[in-house]
Formats: structure tokens, C-alpha cells, sequence
């Protein structure tokens, strides 16, 4: 046959060169970086045995999306799952199990997962979940199919209050709760001209939002001179820095965060943009945002965040040890977000003595567990824990960003009255 | 005044990182017609070395400026490796196939740069020497930025010289020009291909090093580069360097002072703005007419055939399809019902790619626009699930009749970035009118009648409107509309000749095709529940571009084996494993080295060899 098809010659010869291609990727980034990152070692089984079935919780968070803050978060509750199984499992009789998938960070593809892991994998509760619509999304899928879902990052305040439904809960402090425990550091400062600077999305808006009208209430004197609101993660920090210096203002508001931040730090301190200015800054003490900016982190910004290596109460000495020698890596805050998310999941089966949906969301209401960072309540009035965060001061110490000064805010003081509250969610 | 001049400079300063990433793929483009997708990998992975070059030598300047040139010529030795490795062998396939190819790459890259250099943003050393700023009229400016805005030129100059004095240059512009005379003059190809992907991705690297001082080094770099980078290709005109300059200078003007005027608004500046010159500017700023337009597939040598049995066929598939739910579990059904609805979407695109030879960057803009009509209707005026459904393909076929009219007066990759241009400018309304549209949270509870309630329910009528809409769209191919179509994609000229309105065809088409994507968007909506602006986004535009050339775009049944593919596939690893891109991008690349043409391509070139061997 003369006539020649470009498909016919043999799969190796096609491969060989594609197989090259990788191999020579693969090595270049490896001569490119010796310190990789390792995989922890997988820890023996603990020798307990269960006499009940086990319960199953079906875990999605953006894993690959961002994995910068969703690794950490997975580490916090694989430990809390290995804590939980090794003291007998849930309801004094049986295992817990986690089937985690990742989003792919977009709100269709978690509600397929979660509709996987509901009907092939037969979980009874939901949990995870980073970004606020991602959250949303599987929220609104679990009120349908009437699934327990707990909600461990998303921050908007939506998912609690305006779209809130009996079968979700949400353990992280909300962007509410986060400005409202900076305002009260904020009104303390004599800056009566503010600037913002925030993400252009629901997170950065409601937060400048909420930060502008709860400082008005208790600062009538202060004015809001300019605001940006750059493309998250697209931040054109020059520009921006320069923006905001040119409407001289005493203080500014940041919410902007991961890389957008490093460069808006990098580009404010060459521009002496934070000279004579108070900043305040939201998230900006979590080990996420402070530690990759290593001895260049901002000094004296009022921030929250998670002290990890401060914080001396003997519940959460035990988990940074406990984390620590596991994982070889020092905790962030996602860590402790997961670790609490799985604690609660298995006190609120072990509390409905069962692993059915209604149970479960009953046992969720109201219930409080211990936690490294205290008390922290599931609100029975809006599904709201009281989580708090730490507020404080940044500074620099041992060449590397952290917190001084700070104080442990208690969600419980940070959220409205319950029936306040209830009346922002829907009726059900 | 000082303050005026100093945001002009930070615009500088953008715009030079911009110049040096665009005119790689800007030569690129020119020279081999390949719509590099990886480009932007090659900037992340330039940065990433970079930072751990830097790390290592970066204390002294010559330290600095050694690792950055080593991240540079590292990053085109990949480009150089991809080109052999892959793009080589993918120059005889249908036109922007070698887009697949790369896209496969795309998502490679992601995971092994995730894997060598770890999940956490690497805020890299500051150069040293120029880690200060200097006052320009009592306003500080960084030293580094002033370095960059020399750069910029600077590297222009060096581009220069080396296509106007040197002979690799020269014959890298002949190619440019006429690839097939230079070829047929003694050029190898080859030779030159490889060294253009040495040059092009060597400047994707130094744009990703030189970003090391600026800012942390990231995994989300790639993505967000190499769509403005695309950009600023089309506005200065493809393939001209001068003009990836100017544009690169005025877009980086346009952020500086942008956010002066309109803080807000900086999500969708430079679409709007590119828009702007396209509609006024038929090839860029600087870009030259061409007297065939690149992305047309001209090879395409086997005419579209009906096929004996197609019908019986279709139906028996049909058939089959309409019995699942008899033995599937609930998870089977949904994910078929997504198959379904993404085949009508891929079928949808391919009616203007296959049929029109119209490339559309920015598809989703209609599968979007269709989920948000539904879910506006179900949510503001309370609508039932069938009035919400129609009025799916309403509004985006209003939609595309719009965008349309300016879209179809372009042609290739012009073509191709304005339907992006519109589809991002759909994407931040979406995502920024509040009000409306739920913003970034996006529009809940859109759940289906309860008649349809049901998964199997639901899948059945998914199943009857696409499959009634597919069937449309297959009469539509096979009618004189179709044909016309196709005569218009093969040789506007002589269509035009015989009396065929070219553009009022392809405008007819884009508005069939939008209104087709619009309907599976509304199912799309209901399916989930509920929708958010990444229905809009690029990804999902890329998703139906994917599935449409894996399917292979000679075939009308070929995207509708792509989505099936393509979804499964994704889903299934997905569920599989964390590194799931890694195995995606692996299994793409493997398809496109083994089926060059598409997954039905080969297997109707399979089954046409067998007949002819046998007679």
C-alpha cells in the first residue's frame, strides 16, 4: 500500500518523543529544586476495633485549586480523624471515614462530587469547602438532598445568614465577625482619613462594606477618602500603591491577600506607601499570608490571624506537638480550621447517636465542643460558630513575620443576637 | 504633575513585563501559526526557576542577572524539547490542533510545578543593587521598575537585530510571510521551528524571571499571563513585534491610570479595550491583512458526508441512551445528563469551527448566558422550569446576535479573541451586577419542576432537547445553509462570487450556535441548581474547545465522542486522584500524538482504509 497514513506508524515511535518530553520536564524540575516537597509518612493503623459500621463524611475542598491553603486545612483533619479513630471512633462504636475529593475550584464540578459521594460512596455528612461560592453551592445541594454539611472556609456571610438553610453549618468566623473585631482596634487609632484596598469579589466588598459602616457607628468622624479594588490575583501593585498614596490618608484598610498581598507590601514599602500610616488588615496574621513573605512581612499592621507558636493553652500545645511530629511542618491556620471541622463533625454524630441526617443536624444546633482555641459553639439561632480569631499586632522577630500583642476575640462577642440574626435567613 | 507621571512609569514598568511575554508568543505565532496555549506555563516555570536560581546565586548582581538569564535559556530548551516532542508532529493536523496539544501541556506543567517547587507562594530575593527607590519629583519610584522600562526597548532592539541582520532572522521573517515558499526554497522547517520555540519561550522565561524581585512566584501565574498576553498579540497585530510593543505600552498605561478613574471596573478594562480596537481595526494596531486567514482550516481535504445508516444509528444510540436510567444509580445519570448537555455545547462549537471555520475563543459567553436567563427567570419573576428553559436559547442568541454582528467581521485568531472579548465582558457583568445577578455567589435554587425533579426525569427530557437540538444542527449542516456555510469557510472569495452572502451566513451561524449553547446552558442550570459567573469564564470556554478537537473537527459526530471523552475522563480521575491535571494533560497529549486527527477522525479514517483495502 503506498498511500501513507499518518496514523499507521507504530504507538512507540509516537510516544517515544512525548515520553522524552516529560522526562525531560520532570528532571528539570527536580535538579531544579532538591528540597521537595515530601509526602508524610502514613502512620500504622491504630489497633481498635469497632463493632459498629462506620460512619462516612464526604470531604471536598479546592486541593488543587489552592492548594496553598487547602493542604495545610487536609493535614488539620486527617490528624483529628487519626485522634478520633484511635479513641474509639464515633458514638463509642464505630469508625469515621473520609472520602475527600478535590472541586477543581469550581461550584459545578463540587456539586457533581458531591452527588458522587452522597449516592456511590454513601456518605451521611458534607463538610470542606474554601471559597465562599463553592461553599454556597454545595450548601444549597445539601438543604435539597437534605445532607448535614459542614462548612469550614467559606467566609461569606451569605452561606449563614441570606441564603442560610437548616442543614448547613459554617465553623470559621465570617467576614462579618472578622471586621467587626478589627474595627474595634481600628476606632481606637486618631486616623480620621481612610483608605481600602480590596479584592474585587463579594469577600473584599462585604468586608469594606461591613468595615465602613460598623467604623462610622462608632467613629462618626472619620471619612472614607479613596478605595481600589484590584482583580484578585491580578493586582497592579504600582499603580494601586501610588493611587492610594495620592489621597494622603492616615489609615488604610487591606483586605487584599496571598500574592496579591506580598506584592502590595513589596511595592508599598519601595514606594513609602506605609510611612506614618496605620494599616489595618484583614487576614493578614494567618501563617498563609505572613510566613512566604519571610523577613519582609509589614511591621505594626493590626491584623488577624493565628499565633501558632504563642498560643500556651495546654489543648493547643498538645496540637501544635501533636501536628508538628506529625507532619514535620509547623500548623497554619488552615490546620486548625480542619482539625476543629472534623472534632465537631464526630461530636455532632456521637452527640445524635446516629448517623442519619435529621439526627445530626439537631445534634449540630447548639452543640459545643472543645477545641484548641477554646469553647466553640455551632449557633443554634443561624448555624454560626463561635470560633474567634486572634488580634494583634505584626512584627518581626527571628527574621520571619509574626503576631505580638495580641488577644484571643471570641466569635460568641462578634455575631448579633440570635434573633437578630434568624431574621436575616430565609424562613424555612 | 509628579504624581501624574510617576503612575505613567508604573504603567511602564507593566508594560515591559507584558512586552517581553507577548513577543514571544507573538513570534511564535507568526512564524509557525501555532496558538501556543503552554505559553504561559513557560512564563510560571521561568519564574519558579528563576526564584530558585536566584535563591541560590542571586546575592551578588552578577549573580542576579546570571540566574535570570539561566531561568530564560532553560525555559527555551523546554520550548525547543515541546516542539520536537510534540508540536512537530502535529504540523500536518488540522489547523489549531497543536492547541489541544499545548493545552495538554498546560495542565502537565501545573501539577509538576506543584509537585517540584511545592503548594506555598515563594516571595523570591529583590535584585541586588536595586533594591531601593529613588525620588522622581519628591515621589519615590523602585530602581528595579526603572530597570524594567529600560528592558523593554532594550529587548526590541536585540528582536530587531536579530530578524533584520542576522540570517536565521531573515528566513524566520520569510517563513513568516510564506511558509511553504520558504520551505520550498531549501528552509528547513523544522530547524526553524525549533529555534523560534527556543526564542519565543526563552522570553516567556525572562518575562516569569524578571517578575522574581516584583512579586511571589505562584502557581495561578500562568493562567493569568498568557490571556493578556493573547491580548496584546491581537491588539498590536499578530506577528509584529512593533506592534506587541505599542500595545504592550498602551495597555500597561490603561491599568496605571484606569484604576485612577474607574476603580471598579478594572476587571474587564483591557477586554473593552481590545474590543474597541478590533471593531475599529481589523488586524491590530500594526498587523497586516493576510491573504488567507490563519486559522481557516484550508486542508480540510475530505467533504463533511451523511453517511450511510446515520440515522439508524442515531437512533439506536438514542435508544440505548433513553434505557440507562433502568439500570444506572442516581451518580451514572447525572453524570450522563452532563455528558449529554456538554455534547450539544461541543456540537454547538463545532458548528462554527467545523462548519464556518470560525474559531471561537469565548463560547461559553453563550452556554453562560443561557444558564443566567434561566436562573434570572426562575429567580426574579418566578417562572416555571419550561418558560426558564426557553427562555435559555433567547437570551443568548439575542446575545450572540449582537456580539455576532462585530464578531464575523474578523477572521482568525481576531476572530477568535474578539468572541473572547465579549465572552469576558458577559463574564464581569455576571460577576460584578450585584443587584442582578448574584455576583461572584451567583443565583441558588434553580432546581427543576417537579415532574422533572426526579434524575431519570431529568435525564430524559435532557436527552429529548438535546438530542431534538442536535438533530438541528445536523439538518442545519446538511442544508443549503450548510453548505453555504462551508463554501464560505473553503474559499470566501469564490463563495462571494456565486452570490453568497459570506458574513450574513456566518453571522446566522454564530447566532444558531449561541442559541444551541444557550439552551445546554439552561439545562446545565437546572442540573446543578444553581449558577455562577464561572459558567462565563474562560476555562469553560477552553473545556468546549477541548472536547470539540478531540473529537477531531472534520466529523459532525466528532465532538459529541469529545465531550463524552472529555468529561468522563475528567470526572472519573477527578474523583481518582489529587493529580488529576498531571494525568488529564498526559492522556491529551497521548490522544493528540496518536489520533492527529481527532478521536473520530481516526476511526472513520480507520474504517475508509479497511473499506478501500477491501475493494
Amino acid at each position: 500500500m503506498k498511500h501513507r497514513h499518518p496514523t499507521a506508524s507504530p504507538l512507540a515511535k509516537v510516544l517515544r518523543p512525548a515520553a522524552l518530553f516529560a522526562a525531560v520536564s520532570v528532571s528539570f524540575c527536580i535538579a531544579a529544586n532538591p528540597a521537595m516537597a515530601q509526602s508524610a509518612p502514613q502512620p500504622a493503623k491504630p489497633p481498635v476495633t469497632f463493632s459498629g459500621a462506620p460512619v462516612r463524611v464526604g470531604e471536598i475542598n479546592s486541593y488543587t485549586g489552592l492548594p496553598a491553603f487547602t493542604i495545610p486545612y487536609r493535614q488539620g483533619w486527617q490528624l483529628a480523624l487519626e485522634e478520633i479513630n484511635a479513641q474509639g471512633g464515633v458514638i463509642g462504636c464505630c469508625e469515621l471515614q473520609v472520602v475527600s475529593r478535590d472541586d477543581a475550584g469550581k461550584p459545578d464540578d463540587a456539586v457533581r462530587v458531591a452527588q458522587e459521594l452522597v449516592t456511590n460512596e454513601a456518605v451521611d455528612v458534607l463538610a470542606g469547602t474554601y471559597f465562599s461560592h463553592i461553599g454556597l453551592a454545595v450548601a444549597d445541594f445539601a438543604a435539597r438532598n437534605k445532607v448535614p454539611f459542614v462548612a469550614a472556609e467559606p467566609l461569606t456571610d451569605a452561606i449563614t445568614w441570606s441564603k442560610g438553610n437548616r442543614y448547613t453549618f459554617r465553623l470559621r468566623p465570617s467576614t462579618y465577625m472578622q471586621a467587626a473585631m478589627l474595627v474595634e482596634e481600628a476606632a481606637k487609632l486618631p486616623a480620621k482619613r481612610w483608605a481600602t484596598v480590596a479584592p474585587n469579589y463579594e469577600y473584599g466588598q462585604s468586608a469594606v462594606a461591613w468595615f465602613k459602616q460598623l467604623l462610622k457607628e462608632k467613629r462618626p468622624d472619620v471619612e472614607f477618602v479613596a478605595e481600589q479594588w484590584p482583580v484578585q490575583g491580578k493586582l497592579e501593585a504600582g499603580p494601586t500603591v501610588q493611587a492610594l498614596a495620592a489621597a494622603k490618608p492616615d489609615a488604610i484598610f487591606n483586605v487584599t491577600f496571598g500574592a496579591d498581598l506580598a506584592k502590595f507590601v513589596r511595592e508599598g514599602e519601595g514606594r513609602g506607601l506605609f510611612r506614618n500610616r496605620k494599616i489595618v488588615s484583614l487576614l493578614t496574621g494567618e501563617p498563609e499570608y505572613l510566613e512566604p513573605m519571610k523577613d519582609e512581612a509589614p511591621e505594626g499592621w493590626i491584623v488577624t490571624g493565628y499565633p501558632w507558636e504563642q498560643i500556651d493553652t495546654p489543648a493547643h500545645k498538645a496540637f501544635v506537638a501533636a501536628y508538628t511530629a506529625r507532619f514535620k511542618e509547623s500548623p497554619k491556620a488552615g490546620s486548625i480550621v480542619g482539625y476543629i471541622t472534623m472534632k465537631a463533625v464526630a461530636a455532632a454524630i456521637t452527640k445524635a447517636k446516629s448517623a442519619n441526617a435529621e439526627p445530626i443536624v439537631d445534634a449540630l444546633a447548639g452543640l459545643t465542643i472543645d477545641s484548641p482555641v477554646g469553647p466553640v459553639t455551632f449557633r443554634a439561632s443561624d448555624h454560626q460558630a463561635t470560633m474567634g480569631a486572634y488580634v494583634g499586632t505584626t512584627t518581626l522577630k527571628d527574621g520571619r513575620g509574626t503576631m505580638k500583642d495580641w488577644h484571643y476575640a471570641d466569635g460568641a462577642n462578634y455575631l448579633p443576637p440570635d434573633d437578630a440574626a434568624r431574621k436575616m435567613r430565609p424562613a424555612e | 504633575m509628579s504624581f501624574l507621571l510617576v503612575q505613567a512609569l508604573s504603567g511602564l514598568a507593566t508594560a515591559a513585563t507584558l512586552f517581553l511575554v507577548s513577543s514571544g508568543l507573538t513570534i511564535v505565532f507568526g512564524v509557525t501559526r501555532i496558538v501556543n496555549f503552554a505559553h504561559g506555563s513557560f512564563y510560571m516555570v521561568g519564574a519558579y526557576a528563576g526564584w530558585s536560581l536566584i535563591e541560590r546565586f542571586g546575592g551578588t548582581p552578577a549573580g542576579f542577572w546570571g540566574s535570570v538569564t539561566a531561568a530564560a535559556l532553560a525555559m527555551g530548551v523546554l520550548g525547543a524539547a515541546m516542539e520536537i516532542g510534540l508540536l512537530r508532529r502535529l504540523y500536518r493536523s488540522p489547523e489549531l490542533f497543536q492547541l489541544l496539544g499545548t493545552f495538554g501541556v498546560v495542565l502537565v506543567v501545573q501539577d509538576l510545578t506543584a509537585w517540584a517547587w511545592g503548594p506555598e507562594d515563594l516571595l523570591g530575593r529583590r535584585a541586588p543593587g536595586l533594591k531601593g527607590s529613588i525620588d522622581i519629583l519628591d515621589q519615590p519610584f523602585p530602581l528595579y521598575d526603572l530597570v524594567l522600562i529600560g528592558l523593554g526597548p532594550l529587548v526590541l532592539g536585540l528582536l530587531w537585530l536579530l530578524f533584520n541582520r542576522t540570517r536565521w532572522g531573515t528566513l524566520v521573517r520569510a517563513a513568516t510571510q510564506d511558509r511553504e515558499m520558504a520551505s520550498a526554497l531549501g528552509v528547513d522547517p523544522a530547524r526553524l521551528f525549533t529555534g523560534v520555540l527556543f526564542l519565543g519561550c526563552a522570553l516567556a522565561g525572562l518575562g516569569g524571571a524578571l517578575q522574581v524581585p516584583r512579586e511571589a512566584v505562584t502557581l495561578q501565574m500562568d493562567m493569568a499571563i498568557v490571556v493578556e498576553a493573547f491580548v496584546v498579540v491581537v491588539v498590536g497585530g499578530m506577528g509584529s513585534l512593533a506592534g506587541a510593543f505599542l500595545a504592550s505600552l498602551l495597555i500597561g498605561q490603561l491599568q496605571a491610570f484606569g484604576i485612577l478613574v474607574f476603580p471598579q471596573i478594572t476587571l474587564v478594562l483591557v477586554f473593552l479595550f481590545m474590543a474597541v480596537v478590533l471593531v475599529l481595526r481589523p488586524h491590530g494596531l500594526l498587523g497586516r491583512a493576510e491573504e488567507v486567514p490563519p486559522t481557516a482550516p484550508a486542508t480540510v481535504t475530505v467533504p463533511l458526508s451523511t453517511g450511510g445508516h446515520t440515522g439508524s444509528w442515531a437512533l439506536a444510540l438514542l435508544a440505548l441512551l433513553a434505557a440507562v436510567p433502568l439500570v444506572a444509580g442516581d451518580y451514572a445519570l447525572i453524570l450522563l445528563t452532563e455528558v449529554v448537555i456538554l455534547a450539544l455545547f461541543a456540537a454547538s462549537l463545532h458548528l462554527l469551527i467545523g462548519l464556518g471555520g470560525l474559531v471561537s475563543f469565548g463560547h461559553a459567553a453563550w452556554f453562560g448566558l443561557g444558564a443566567y436567563g434561566s436562573a434570572l427567570l426562575v429567580k426574579h419573576m418566578g417562572a416555571p422550569m419550561p418558560l426558564a428553559l426557553a427562555g435559555a436559547p433567547v437570551l443568548a442568541g439575542l446575545g450572540a446576535l449582537v456580539a455576532g454582528w462585530f464578531c464575523v467581521r474578523r477572521s482568525g485568531l481576531y476572530f477568535a479573541m474578539l468572541t473572547l472579548a465579549f465572552a469576558q465582558i458577559a463574564w464581569s457583568i455576571a460577576f460584578q451586577w450585584y443587584a442582578v445577578t448574584g455576583g461572584d455567589n451567583g443565583i441558588l435554587g434553580v432546581w427543576p419542576s417537579s415532574w422533572a425533579a426526579g434524575k431519570a426525569a431529568y435525564y430524559w427530557l435532557t436527552l429529548a432537547l438535546c438530542g431534538g437540538t442536535l438533530w438541528l444542527l445536523r439538518r442545519a449542516a446538511f442544508a443549503p445553509f450548510g453548505y453555504a456555510l462551508r463554501a464560505g469557510r473553503d474559499s470566501g472569495l469564490r463563495a462571494e462570487s456565486v452570490g453568497i452572502d459570506v458574513r450574513r451566513f456566518q453571522w446566522m451561524a454564530f447566532v444558531l450556535a449561541g442559541s444551541a449553547a444557550g439552551l445546554a446552558g439552561g439545562l446545565y442550570a437546572f442540573a446543578k441548581g444553581s449558577v455562577f459567573p464561572t459558567l462565563l469564564a474562560v476555562p469553560q470556554s477552553v473545556d468546549a474547545l477541548v472536547m470539540v478537537l478531540m473529537g477531531g473537527i472534520q466529523t459532525v459526530a466528532g465532538p459529541l465522542a469529545g465531550a463524552v471523552v472529555f468529561h468522563l475522563l475528567k470526572s472519573e480521575v477527578m474523583s481518582l486522584t489529587d493529580w488529576w491535571r498531571l494525568v488529564l494533560g498526559l492522556i491529551i497529549v497521548a490522544l493528540v500524538l496518536v489520533f492527529p486527527r481527532g478521536i473520530v477522525g481516526f476511526l472513520s479514517g480507520l474504517r475508509s482504509s479497511f473499506v478501500r483495502r477491501r475493494a
